[in-house]
């Protein structure tokens, strides 16, 4: 029996610390392992006994990269347990700093972490001596993304103006026209960024996925919608602690995450596509279309392209949001506390991120439950280096292990944004 | 994405809430209190995009970070980043997927470097969230806000006799 195990110790270019370990034996790829040797960080529990004001501020320091995300699922989750509705206007300001983090999140992973990949370089910085002009634009583009949140925000990393019941304070019209300026530079931008990495040479893999992800009446999901899945999953956010669970595995610090009675799944750029390309702008749906993204796609090394036309999308309805913006009455609604439990659901833009918490009649968070997107990628970022790698064991180690990391980063895994490498090791049996 | 043209920055790196990575803001706040003419003090938590927009157009850029490079705490290391790369084992210590290396190799690959760019680097020990400086990193952040005095003062100082 050949065994061989190839280990790479680093690799970098994704967000947080762990490990990959690859068993190939007898030619064939017998196990891999996503190990995240990450020390747990206990955010669920720090939240126990706060106020839930404080909740907003505390789980945007879960992540720099999208900070956001955790603020709008717990603000969401709070509100349905104080049964408080913030209002159309509020919600759009909700919706519009998301696409901030959508275009910053997306942008840094496109060009920075990702392109290296197909275009044959390191990293960013070999690649922006060759193609200096393609980083700068990804840098301005990145840039027009931290505008929106350090408007909306009040600043560009851990925002300070996001509360339960709204914002602490809310922009007046003239303060967005700015800012429509830039969006309306970084939509071109976009637009030549999908056209940009539309024409990379893209490895032809494709596996049957549960594509599980938000799904809204009318827009493409950022802060709003039930949770579906490409097996015809419909439920609404309190309903999934019935259809997901989170279970321990040896090798990894973080939960695995995986359809009761059904296994793995994926949410994320791929999952929001396939089951919103109706919900697209017309712009975007035509800049699909033009880099030959049908409405659904299956191969996981095209996330990128997916990814570029999420951006340009964010650009697209900032911009539809700011004109259609009117300034709130008051920047939060009433939000007095009650007892109760509550659920939310929003797309970070990494994926579905489920928050849950139980509160006391004060306020007081007695319970909390955050399930990260990375978590439930985890699984099948395994599965797709059990399935894809093996059509490439013939060719040179150092080539096999950088499809490795390639596979890895096409899911752009937030481990944490504590640390910046993972460890990897490719085993062959003999 | 350009800064104002030929601003003369000192810029401060590192997280306030994590020990010794705190080195390099607490030498940017020394240096607040009555900052070099001209000057502007900065503090930035290493993340390598927003550094860059720091860096892209200014004349002068004095960085101060922490590191790890397996000298004992408090030591301080100067590198003139204009001149070569830095050594990137120093800085690995970053806690974000692109830090300072980056940054300066991304500013020299798209021409955005300071013609004047100083990295002043300080050995940490503890890292640990919440701690405060430990007590060699205490003493190497006056050093290096005492040091980076003299050298801009004596910079100006040669600026001014060559325009003489």
């Amino acid at each position: 029996m050949a065994v061989k195990t190839i280990k790479v110790d680093y690799l970098a270019r994704v967000e947080g610390e762990g490990a990959l370990k690859v068993v190939i034996r007898d030619g064939v790829v017998a196990s891999a392992e996503l190990k995240i040797f990450e020390p747990p960080r206990f955010f669920e529990a720090f939240l126990r006994g706060r106020d839930f004001s404080e909740a907003p501020d505390i789980v945007a320091r879960i992540c720099g990269i999208c900070p956001v995300a955790y603020q709008m699922s717990a603000v969401q989750a709070i509100e349905n347990a104080l049964g408080v509705d913030v209002g159309a206007p509020l919600r759009a300001l909700r919706r519009l700093i998301y696409c901030g983090e959508w275009i910053e999140s997306h942008t840094l992973h496109v060009y920075m972490l990702h392109a290296p990949d197909f275009l044959g370089y390191e990293g960013a910085v070999e690649m922006a001596r060759d193609h200096a002009d393609i980083v700068r634009r990804g840098l301005a583009l990145k840039k027009a993304g931290n505008a929106i949140i350090s408007l909306l925000g009040g600043r560009e990393i851990h925002p300070i103006n996001v509360r339960v019941g709204g914002f602490y304070r809310t922009p007046r019209r003239r303060e967005l026209q700015p800012l429509a300026e830039e969006l309306k530079w970084a939509r071109e931008a976009a637009l030549e960024t999908v056209r940009w990495a539309a024409r990379f040479d893209f490895p032809e893999r494709e596996r049957d996925y549960e594509f599980v992800a938000l799904r809204h009446e009318r827009d493409y999901p950022f802060y709003e919608g039930r949770i579906a899945s490409s097996r015809g999953l419909d439920i609404s956010a309190d309903q999934f602690d019935a259809h997901f669970e989170e279970a321990q595995v040896e090798h990894s610090t973080a939960l695995h995450a995986c359809r009761k009675g059904g296994g793995a799944y994926l949410t994320g750029p791929l999952a929001r596509y396939n089951l919103n390309f109706d919900r697209l702008s017309p712009l975007a749906k035509e800049a699909a279309r033009e880099a030959g993204l049908g409405p659904v796609c299956a191969n996981p090394y095209r996330s990128i392209l997916v990814r570029a036309v999420e951006v340009l999308y964010a650009c697209d309805e900032a911009l539809r949001l700011i004109d259609a913006y009117e300034e709130p009455e008051r920047p939060a609604v009433e939000a007095p506390p009650r007892a109760g439990v509550g659920y939310g659901a929003t797309e970070a833009p990494r994926g579905l991120l489920y928050h849950r918490y139980r509160l006391e009649p004060d306020g007081t968070i007695a319970d909390a439950r955050i399930v990260p997107p990375t978590s439930q990628n985890q699984a099948s970022i395994e599965e797709d280096l059990r399935r894809f790698i093996g059509g490439w064991l013939d060719l040179p180690e150092e080539d096999l292990r950088h499809r490795c990391e390639q596979t890895v980063r096409n899911h752009d895994p937030c481990i944490s944004c504590a640390t910046h490498f993972l460890r990897l090791e490719l085993e062959h049996a003999r | 994405m350009r800064g104002k043209a030929g601003r003369r920055i000192v810029v401060g790196l590192g997280n306030s809430n994590r020990g010794d990575d705190a080195a390099g803001r607490i030498v940017a706040r020394l240096l607040r209190d009555a900052p070099p003419e001209g000057f502007e003090i900065i503090e930035k938590d290493g993340e390598a995009a927003a550094l860059l927009a720091e860096l892209d157009g200014a004349a002068a850029a004095y960085v101060i970070d922490a590191c790890a490079s397996g000298a004992a705490p408090g030591a301080v290391s100067r590198f003139d980043a204009a001149a070569g790369p830095l050594p990137s084992k120093t800085f690995a210590l970053s806690s974000h997927g692109l830090g300072l290396t980056e940054a300066i190799e991304l500013a020299r690959a798209l021409g955005q470097l300071p013609p004047i760019c100083v990295v002043y680097a300080i050995e940490g020990g503890c890292f640990e969230t919440g701690a405060p400086l430990s007590p060699l990193v205490a003493a190497a952040v006056v050093t290096v806000a005492e040091r980076l005095r003299a050298e801009i003062a004596a910079r100006v100082e040669t600026e001014e006799a060559r325009h003489a």
